[in-house]
Parts: C-alpha cells; structure tokens; sequence
C-alpha cells in the first residue's frame, strides 16, 4: 500500500534559518530518505517552492451541473490568485510517497521524518496512481 | 464539589479501579460492560458523596452500584443467556452487601492473563491492560503507541469482545502453562514500559513508564512465587534509576558509559538489586532475570570501574541461547566489542545481515555503524550512521548519531 506524507511548514520561519543550521536539517532529511530506501519503502520525493510563488485556480460563481455525463460548471468565471487559497499558519512544503504494510506503518514512518520535529504530517493513502512511462 | 469527595474518587479510582473491574469481569466475561457499569458506579459517586459523605467503605459502595447497573443492563437485553446471568449477579450484589474491602477478591492477576490470551492480538495486549488494569483512556494509551484515540478506542472494544466471544476465561493458568502465560504478560508489561521509556523526554512517555513499573510491582505482589515476575520489576527499575542521566542539561543523548552515575537514583538501584537477589534464590532463571543482571553488571561496572565485560557476554550468550532473539545477539555484539574487539564483534552479527527485519531496525545499524567506525571501514560505517539517524524517531539520538558520523571525517 503507497501512503502520502504531506509535510506542513512554517515557510517564514523556515525562510529565517541560517544556512548552517538548514543544512544540518537536509543532511537529518537525506538519511530519512537513505533509511527508506534501504527498508524498500521508499517511492519519490518532492520539495516544493514557496507559497508566494503558487497560483490557485478557482472557478467563481455558477453552478455545477451534469450535461451528458460530464461535470459543467454554468454561469462560472475561471479565476486565478496568488499563493494558496487559504491563509495558514503552517504551509504544504513537501512530500514524500512511500511503500508500507499499512496506516501504522506509514505513521511509524512519518514519525522517523525530521520534519515531523517542525510541524504537522498528513498521512494519505494512495488510492491509485498513474505516471508517466519512464524513458 | 467537595475536595474530599474529588480525593476519595480518585484515589478509589487509582487504587481500586483495576480490581473493581477484574472482579465485575471475572464471572460476566463482559469487560467493557463491568467498565460501563463501574464509570456509572464513579459517576455516582461524585455526585453524591459530596451531599452525604464518603461512606466508610468506598470501595464496597462502588462495587455494590456498578454491580446494580451491571444486573439492570442484562435486565434490559432480557435474552436467556442474560436471564441466567441476571439471576447470578442478583444473587452477588446480596453477597456484596456484606462485604468488606479485604474480602473483595483480588482477580486483577486473571484480567491480565485474560487481556495477555494467546487468542488477543499481540499489540493489543498491553494497551488492553493499562485500560483495564489501570484505567487509562484510549486517548492516552493511543498517544503513547502513536494510535489515534478513536482507532485505539475501537481496537480495545473489539478486543474486549473477543474476550467475551471466545470465553476467554479470568482465571490464573495452570502450573504447567503458566511460565509461557506469564511471558505474554510480562511482555506486555514490558511493552508499556519500553513505550514510555524510549518517549522519557515526553511528559507522557515518563508517566507510562511509571505506570508499568507499578504493574510490575502488582504482578510481583499477586504472585510472589514467581522469579520472573520480580526479574522484570528489577529489570525496569535498573532502566528507571538512569532516567535523569540520559539526557544532557541542554538535552542531549548520554550514553551508558558516558553518563554522570551522580544522578542515578540510588534508591530504585538498591531495590532492583534487593529483588533480582530474591528472584535468583528462588528458582531458575528466565530471560527477564537474565536481563537484569546484565543491567546490574552495568551498574557495578559503573559505580566501581571494574572491567565486568566477560559476566556481561557470558550473561547474553546465555540469553540467546535460550531466545535465538537477533536484538539479543546485537546486545551481545556491543559487549563483545569490549572484549574482543569491534572485528569478532562484526562477525558475530554477520549473520544479521540477510535478516529483514533488520532494514528498519535502528539498533542495528547504530551497532553496526560503531563497530565499523573502530576498525577503520569509513565508508561501511557512514553509510550505517546514516541509516541509524534515518530510522531515528528521537532528535537527540538523531544528533548523536550525526556527531558519530562526522567524527569518521574528523578521525
């Protein structure tokens, strides 16, 4: 079973640690990726770039209806905004997919992971996944 | 409400709770129906002793209403099996009206042989005896096994009803079966214990240690014949007494042989010595003995500088030829190191290296990572420390780990 780590930040504080100190963090999250790897229960990874530079997409007004089987929105217009729809203390910052038996696992595992130290984990499973064929 | 009534609930709750419970269980076999009535009986009780006073025997007054909500519960599901089961706790609600405190038997010993059945999933034995034993919530038990509390609530009531379905018997198995029994329920113990001890920085985590040590002081008392009851009791004492020296001032991981013996806690030392002595003269010995004299051979060699390295060896090759146990054969290799050197002790985990379980076990390859380090293999034991820290839930080890592996560049 593939679980998703959705690894929340404080993005400003993150922003204000000296890059001595930052780096020690990425050395703690590089052996939390090798610890992974080495029990097979690693999948990819991702860091993602701050909110300021997120677009949301946000269809404003009308209503959802279904023409012939597909999902129309009428009388909407498509909006887009910068950064993420909501104001939040702590941001999605990263991720981390992974291959374990089941949720406990997957909990076990988000808890090894440095950034659990700095803030919250949402723990997803992964319902289907599909990807683009290797070259 | 009166502080004298909050006290005495309370300390009826602390004291009483798990053996109030153990008795309203042992003839229903309904666990989470005698915790219902016993949480109403409680209830009651803070609401009414405030106007009318404490009653001289609280624990009597408890039992008498949880064992009223008890009858008039299977009074309302009226099935025949409950019809039966009305007229037998009618009939023991009569005989609890002339009972004394001393006179309520003490079944608690039987509720966890009953939570520690071969037929209850191993992982939830132990949070199945700090619920019925002790009283804890799910909310709390699930914090310390990193389990929501609905999901560990709903793991407990369905466990409570496979100790109803099945007819798992509150009773203390026989002389024959009882040494293996009284492993599970050791080991659940022992569980609850490890839980808080390797969580000590965590206020919770220390707690829970604490209640574990107070299990294993009630397993000690309700079977004083057994010498592996008393080798687990000394066995976390010894642990318990070093839990200010493990961590720096400024929060740091102390190892064993690196920590301040100032801040031992003489006192929990010189019990544990008191009770492994009397589990050593009384029969032969187990595992849970064994592994209090290692922990004791630490402290001698701690507090007098002798080299007792060779006893500790001796003690865990006893050991694992008696479990097979991997974790034991690591232990092992961590001792050996002092004694033969870091090569014979790589060799003697060798045969780790193809085991599984080992790709996800920390210990390993922290004691994997060390002895590499010794004899030179920088390269084999960077990749280990590296691994160690990845698989580390605790920072402070995390760091301690990361100052290991930078002292290989540094070396």
């Amino acid at each position: 079973m593939r679980y998703l780590l959705m690894l929340y930040a404080d993005e400003n504080a993150g922003a204000a640690i000296p890059p001595d100190q930052m780096a020690k963090a990425m050395e703690g999250m590089f052996a939390y990726q090798q610890a992974l790897e080495k029990a097979g229960a690693f999948v990819s990874t991702s860091a993602l770039g701050r909110t300021s530079d997120a677009r949301t997409l946000r269809m404003s007004g009308g209503e959802i209806h279904n023409v012939d089987g597909a999902f129309v929105n009428q009388g909407g217009t498509l909006k887009v905004e910068e950064g993420p729809y909501a104001e939040a203390r702590e941001q999605f910052g990263g991720l981390f997919v992974i291959e374990c038996e089941d949720m406990d696992a997957a909990v076990k595992w988000a808890a090894r992971c440095p950034a659990a130290q700095w803030g919250p984990i949402e723990i997803r499973p992964i319902v289907h996944t599909s990807s683009a064929k290797e070259a | 409400m009166s502080d004298t009534a909050q006290r005495a609930a309370e300390r009826a709750a602390r004291e009483s709770y798990g053996r109030l419970l153990a008795f309203l269980a042992a003839r229903t076999r309904d666990v989470a129906g005698a915790e219902d009535a016993l949480a109403e009986a409680f209830a009651s009780a803070l609401a009414s002793w405030p106007e009318q006073g404490v009653p001289a025997n609280p624990d009597a007054w408890l039992l008498t209403v949880a064992r009223r909500r008890q009858t008039d519960a299977y009074r309302r599901v009226g099935t025949s099996r409950a019809g039966e089961m009305h007229l037998t706790l009618m009939r023991e609600e009569l005989d609890d009206l002339a009972m004394t405190p001393e006179a309520i038997p003490d079944r608690r010993l039987a509720l966890m042989f009953a939570c520690a059945h071969p037929d209850i999933d191993p992982s939830l034995r132990s949070p199945l005896i700090l619920q019925t034993i002790l009283g804890l919530t799910a909310a709390d038990i699930g914090a310390a096994f990193l389990i929501p509390a609905a999901t560990m609530g709903q793991r407990l009531v369905r466990a409570k009803s496979r100790i109803a379905e099945l007819g798992i018997a509150f009773e203390i198995p026989d002389t024959e079966d009882l040494p293996s029994r009284l492993d599970a329920v050791l080991e659940a113990i022992y569980a609850a214990y490890a839980k808080g001890w390797n969580d000590l920085v965590g206020e919770a985590g220390g707690q829970l240690a604490e209640e574990a040590i107070w299990l294993g002081r009630l397993v000690v008392a309700l079977l004083p014949s057994s010498p592996e009851a008393k080798g687990m009791l000394a066995l976390m004492l010894y642990s318990h007494a070093r839990r200010a020296a493990r961590r720096s001032p400024t929060g740091a991981y102390v190892p064993l042989d690196e920590q301040d013996t100032a801040l031992w806690d003489m006192e929990a030392i010189e019990a544990a010595e008191t009770i492994l002595r009397a589990a050593s003269s009384a029969g032969p010995t187990g595992r849970c003995q064994l592994e209090a004299a290692i922990q004791s051979a630490h402290v001698v060699r701690r507090l007098t500088g002798a080299d007792n390295w060779p006893i500790v060896v001796k003690l865990y090759d006893i050991l694992h030829a008696m479990t097979g146990s991997p974790v034991v054969l690591l232990n092992r290799a961590a001792a050996l190191a002092e004694t033969e050197g870091p090569t014979a002790a790589l060799a003697s985990i060798a045969p780790l290296a193809d085991d599984k379980r080992m790709a996800d076990y920390q210990p390993y390859w922290a004691v994997r990572g060390r002895l590499l380090a010794e004899i030179g293999n920088r390269e084999a034991a960077h990749e280990a420390l590296t691994l160690a820290m990845g698989l580390s839930t605790d920072p402070a080890i995390r760091n301690w780990l990361e100052a290991r592996r930078a002292d290989l560049l540094a070396g």
